[in-house]
């Protein structure tokens, strides 16, 4: 599972208000390199929602990938942002999508509910008394 | 051969054995693959070259996640069977997959998804393969969360095999009720092998693109699925396509020419100067029927 997925899931469980963000836990996750696609970051961007993202990135041990605010929209859309190393746009793309969780598990804010992760494939699935 | 549905619940049915067909059988892909090309056709993503954020609902092994892969799209699936989903990760689909029961509803944040397929998935909501399954309650949970994490003017095309007419408007029903407007475009509907059922949604305003498109065979074009032998029941007849002929109009019976009007006829006759029996108790009378 990638974080772009992880910062649109949220908790289903009956009675739950906000079962968003789901903390992430990891004990297994991997780098795979995926080709930028500029015009993908720039139009999922205010879908994002950067909090969350931030966390997720902290919960894997890697504080310095993103600032703790979301990079102003200049330097976002600047022409040529995507070919500078290092650059806010290269960072969000490789924080969205080139990282993979492999095992761990995605609790729920509210509830402390834990949704298991198992070979990339968080499992979703409610019991019945959570419907 | 009854349909899956009826067989047992998704999970149990889509075991090992089932979900392996799914690699080995180059029939059930080519068709899984064509359905899953006219839904993204139906979809009507805009031809901007920028990837989009879909849902495959029920992507099982991943086969209709690849058409979407292969168009540059981002994509998150969701399947309710274990074994489908671990077929998936051998083909190394692109999307992400989740383990999951769409009647339970998506868990998606409200507008970040840019569009929604579904090949051959929706119409197991209608079954109630758990006694606290209700599937009017599954209908509701999955077309209300689908409807919310949409994103404005963003589309869902829903192929779906429905049992009966009941199941199809359970359906088309519950996705209206969750504030979505659209229509089912139904291909080859002469064709009781090859027609195949898409409900397209949109999402917000309509706009001049929200008129439904013709559904394949509506305008008497010959199905050429007929002649493929890829029936479930391994037939390999050519198939017949008999198009409505119009009927020809049914003579009317002459049950109108009583008894009055064979007085009246008679004293007409007699009027005209023609030899006419007289009239007795015997004119008119019911007779016993010869043929």
């Amino acid at each position: 599972m990638r974080l772009l997925t992880h910062n649109m899931l949220a908790s289903n469980v009956r009675g739950v208000t906000t079962g968003y963000p789901l903390k992430l836990e990891a004990t297994k996750w991997c780098t795979k390199e995926v080709e930028l696609n500029a015009d993908f970051i720039r139009g999922v961007l205010p879908k994002i929602d950067w909090r969350a993202l931030v966390a997720a990135t902290r919960a894997l041990d890697l504080p310095e990938l993103l600032p703790e605010e979301q990079p102003p929209e200049e330097e976002i859309f600047a022409e040529g942002a995507a070919d500078v190393e290092g650059s806010a746009i290269r960072r969000i793309h490789h924080a969205l999508l080139e990282i993979h969780i492999q095992e761990g598990s995605l609790v729920c804010p509210e509830s402390s509910r834990c949704f298991p992760i198992d070979k990339g494939i968080p499992n979703m699935m409610l019991h019945e008394d959570e419907v | 051969m009854p349909r899956p549905e009826v067989q047992a619940p998704p999970d149990v049915f889509y075991n090992g054995a089932e979900a392996r067909k799914y690699t080995t059988s180059s029939r059930i892909i080519e068709i899984q693959a064509r359905i899953s090309e006219r839904a993204l056709e139906l979809l009507a993503l805009p031809n901007d070259g920028v990837p989009k954020l879909l849902l495959d609902i029920g992507c099982g092994s991943g086969l209709s996640g690849e058409t979407l892969t292969e168009l540059g799209h981002h994509w998150i699936g969701y399947d309710i069977s274990k074994s489908m989903l671990d077929v998936a990760l051998e083909r190394e689909t692109e999307g992400d997959l989740l383990l999951a029961d769409m009647g339970q509803g998506l868990g998606l944040r409200p507008g970040v998804i840019d569009g929604a397929i579904s090949i051959s998935a929706v119409q197991w909501l209608c079954n109630a393969d758990k006694s606290s399954h209700d599937p009017r309650l599954r209908l509701k949970a999955f077309f209300g969360s689908l409807y919310r994490c949409l994103a404005r003017g963003a589309r869902a095309v829903l192929q779906f095999y429905a049992d009966n007419v009941k199941q199809s408007e359970m359906i088309v029903t519950y996705a209206m009720r969750a504030g979505f407007a659209g229509g089912v475009v139904v291909d080859w509907p002469h064709s009781s092998k090859a027609k195949k059922s898409y409900l397209v949604l949109t999402c917000g305003a309509p706009s001049l693109h929200t008129s439904l498109p013709m559904g394949k065979g509506e305008d008497d074009e010959m199905c050429s699925d007929d002649d493929e032998s890829n029936d479930e029941d391994g037939d390999r007849t050519v198939g017949i396509y008999e198009r409505n002929r119009p009927k020809k109009r049914q003579k009317t019976k002459k049950n109108g020419k009583g008894k009055d009007w064979l007085l009246r006829k008679k004293e007409q006759l007699r009027r005209r100067g023609h030899d006419v029996p007289a009239d007795t108790k015997y004119t008119g009378r019911k007779r016993k029927t010869y043929f």
